[in-house]
């Protein structure tokens, strides 16, 4: 017990230096790049007209830098002095402050629009969210899925296809869940009736998806352009909430699949906390053993939740191909399924923090690209590198612990 | 139940079984390479427009035309994998890199890790040989060479040695961390040899200075240019011995393969469970690491940005298929190498996309993680309960 409290008391310690440093960091990164005059300004307005248009932040970005890293500062000292009861939250608070730290170095004697930043980076990562929720469907039951991307990957290819011949995008919705639907219930069928070890039927499924997909597309797709040219959605305005300044850009004027997605959070977060069917599912995630005790059918119940986070996946897919380029592409997917699985894990298998995992490796994807515009003298492959450093920290424990359900990745038997 | 498995687990992974054992337990890998051969003809039939015309007209014509269709693939396959001398040893020469990375994974898997990052470890192990390879002048290739390889194999081991240290530190899985670390690998590598990066030639082609001629590995028909086949080939297959050796004929294989099959009985027989988990992952990505020296150091001569090679993956099929066995490995990967092959002349001569070694890889391995399938279709018994492979754990285990 002692031995615990101790371990605490160091951790609170730590992070109480590590804000510390933060606040270190932002001077002596930040501050030698900078002039006594320069000015830094941030604009909020997108180029649509608003109707209440936000006059822009102006500021000297020697002072902002100044303030930023006090104010740092001050919060690491009353953790070291005194100790913050919601640590998390005030983690994510420092953590900001140091982003906003970078932006203010970042747009010196320039201007950046954080409103159209922030719009982009909820549009890159919805897939990811849509992977990571898969994740979480199948994981909850106790179903590793490491086979998210090829799921991604068939969801893409259907869509694009039966999109294009039926020239509709609801076609081409439809059979992207059935298309990665179908690849969930063969990872359902491998690990559930065949006891096959998740981890490899997750990674034959990957590759032969791969495999599938680029040789119909390069036997159909690429010689027939009518064959993968499918109608997209348009953004849809909601009405009143889109005029809402900063908040109505970034989130009430999508096309449906984004609406979609948020949806789908949030029916999961409930789901599986408040219904019936969560309370199984999680039974069967961490006991499945005294779960079919009391009469559940586990077999059942990992059978419907790895389908359904199949056809998640394929949504995702789905979203790639719909909801922007129009197009299928060879291996179009480029990694976000395994990015969506470090985002479910990040999010410790909860459908919440896995879009808010999913957000930060958005932000990271769509500042890469604001600097790059921006001519930002910094490699944009360590902005790239930050998101998967950071779940590897947060997976070492550094910063609190995400914890897998139970029986994850464990074949039931009956018995 | 569980018994039983490891017993059998314990005759796949010995050194020494019999031969009707041996065949036994070669049946499932052959008839696991066949069914899927016969899927990807079912593929290529009925995705070619001239044979499902022809079926329009009549059972005759239909199965004539597909005959003629898989005739002229599958004769093209087994042409460009073992035609002449060329494409024998371009079978040989793609077998190379299959071996080091196929022996990554599954010396992983002998230790109860599961290695997913090992394109990761070839990009870094690539990384670091070819910077050897370019920078050093004036030295003897007696020097140069083994030099310029073992530093392949140290940044290999050095990438998935953290991923190792963390597992052992905090029980942060593997997997992840390896999938992480590859996408770490593909962005340094290409910060580095991007162009104007640290490690990229002059000029405006984003890839690596070329290495010193003292850096290449030997050919073996230095008089054909053509022929790319070259010494890299009988590193692999002494790098597979040692490894078999090492795992069956050493006290710190018996530790590792201890671990891999119970980490607490492995604790309680008093063997150090953490410090075995770094080696064996240090190992295991110098393994890898030691994939890129075969491309690099034996064929292309420089190391360019877009690398991408899929090595990981496949050699996640390799060991599967090679039941984790160094001996077994080399056999999948001499099949491998001859699937790569065969699938370039047949993209070649029959237009046949290569993607398809993908799929018949995809089969390949879910007929052999679930030998139930197998046998369910030939009807045959004699495998033991419990065949299925069982290699890794969930997140939460250690």
């Amino acid at each position: 017990m002692t031995d615990k409290l101790e371990k605490e008391g160091r951790r609170a310690r730590n992070i109480g230096i590590i804000f510390l440093l933060f606040a270190v960091a932002i001077l002596v990164l930040f501050l030698p790049g900078t002039d006594g005059g320069g000015l830094t300004t941030f604009t909020f307005n997108t180029s649509k007209g608003e109707v209440l248009p936000l006059p822009d932040l102006v500021f000297a970005t020697r002072l902002g830098l100044y303030l930023l890293a006090l104010v740092t500062a001050f919060l690491g000292a009353w953790q070291l002095a005194r100790g913050f009861e919601q640590l998390n939250a005030v983690l994510g608070g420092v953590a900001l402050l140091f982003i906003l730290g970078f932006l203010s170095w970042a747009a010196r004697d320039k201007s950046m629009n954080l409103t159209g930043m922030l719009q982009s980076t909820l549009l890159r990562s919805i897939p990811i969210t849509l992977a990571a929720l898969s994740g979480v469907m199948c994981e909850r039951s106790g179903i590793v899925n490491i086979g998210i991307e090829g799921m991604m990957l068939m969801g893409a290819f259907f869509a694009a296809l039966v999109g294009s011949v039926a020239d509709s995008y609801w076609w081409g919705l439809a059979a992207a869940l059935l298309g990665g639907g179908l690849a969930g219930a063969l990872l359902a069928v491998l690990s559930i009736r065949y006891k096959v070890d998740q981890i490899i039927a997750g990674t034959a499924i990957t590759i032969l998806s791969t495999g599938l997909t680029s040789y119909f597309s390069s036997r159909y797709l690429q010689a027939n352009s009518a064959l993968n040219s499918p109608p997209t959605f348009r953004p849809i305005a909601l009405p009143i909430l889109s005029k809402i300044p900063i908040i109505g850009p970034i989130f009430f004027n999508h096309t449906l699949l984004v609406y979609l997605t948020l949806l789908l959070v949030a029916l999961i977060y409930v789901m599986l906390f408040y219904t019936r069917w969560g309370l199984r599912t999680r039974a069967v995630g961490e006991h499945p053993r005294a779960a079919d005790t009391l009469g559940i059918d586990v077999f059942k119940i990992r059978y419907i939740n790895v389908i359904l986070g199949g056809m998640i996946a394929g949504l995702g897919g789905a979203y790639l191909v719909l909801s922007s380029v129009a197009r299928f592409d060879e291996m179009m997917t480029g990694g976000k399924g395994y990015i969506g699985l470090a985002a479910m894990i990040f999010g410790n298998w909860n459908p919440i923090g896995a879009l808010g995992s999913s957000l930060i490796f958005g932000f990271a994807d769509s500042l890469q690209v604001k600097l790059a515009i921006m001519s930002v003298p910094i490699p944009s492959q360590f902005l790239l590198m930050a998101p998967y450093l950071v779940t590897m920290i947060v997976l070492a424990g550094v910063v609190g612990k995400s914890r897998a359900p139970a029986a994850d990745g464990v074949p039931y038997e009956k018995g | 139940m569980n018994e039983k498995k490891q017993a059998a687990a314990e005759q796949h992974a010995g050194g020494t079984f019999e031969l009707q054992g041996a065949l036994r337990s070669l049946a499932v890998p052959f008839l696991a390479i066949v069914t899927a051969m016969i899927l990807g003809a079912l593929l290529i039939i009925f995705t070619d427009t001239t044979v499902i015309a022809a079926w329009g007209e009549g059972l005759g014509s239909g199965l004539r035309r597909s005959w003629e269709v898989i005739a002229l693939a599958y004769g093209a396959f087994f042409t460009g994998a073992f035609g002449d001398v060329y494409h024998i040893t371009e079978t040989l020469r793609i077998a190379t890199p299959y071996i080091f990375a196929g022996l990554a994974v599954a010396f992983g898997f002998q230790g109860g890790l599961f290695n997913i990052g090992a394109e990761g470890q070839y990009f870094i192990g690539g990384l670091a040989t070819v910077f050897v390879g370019y920078s050093i002048k004036g030295l003897p290739m007696i020097i140069h060479l083994p030099l310029a390889l073992l530093a392949g194999a140290l940044g290999g081991a050095l990438w998935a040695g953290i991923v190792g240290f963390l597992k052992a530190k905090t029980g942060a899985h593997e997997v992840i961390n390896t999938i992480m670390m590859n996408y770490i690998a593909y962005r340094l590598a290409e910060f580095m040899l991007d162009v104007g990066g640290l490690m990229a030639r002059e000029g405006y082609r984003p890839v690596s200075p070329e290495i010193q001629p003292s850096a290449y590995l030997p050919q073996f028909f230095p008089s054909d240019t053509t022929i790319r086949f070259n010494a890299g080939f009988l590193l692999a297959l002494g790098v597979a011995a040692f490894i078999w050796w090492l795992l069956y004929k050493t006290t710190l294989g018996y530790e590792i393969r201890t671990v891999g099959k119970s980490p607490h009985a492995a604790r309680y027989a008093g063997i150090n469970v953490p410090r075995t988990i770094v080696i064996t992952m240090a190992i295991s990505g110098a393994l890898a690491g030691l994939a890129a020296p075969a491309d690099i150091l034996g064929v292309i001569h420089f190391m360019p940005n877009s690398f991408a090679s899929g090595y990981g993956f496949d050699a996640i099929a390799l060991a599967l298929l090679g039941k984790s066995n160094p001996v077994g490995v080399v056999l999948a990967s001499l099949l491998f190498g001859a699937l790569r092959a065969g699938a370039t002349n047949m993209q070649g001569i029959a237009n046949i996309p290569i993607d398809i070694t993908s799929v018949l890889q995809g089969l390949i391995i879910v007929f052999i993680a679930a030998p139930e399938i197998i046998r369910a279709i030939y009807r045959f018994r004699g495998l033991e309960e419990g065949e299925g492979l069982v290699l890794t754990q969930g997140w939460g285990q250690m």
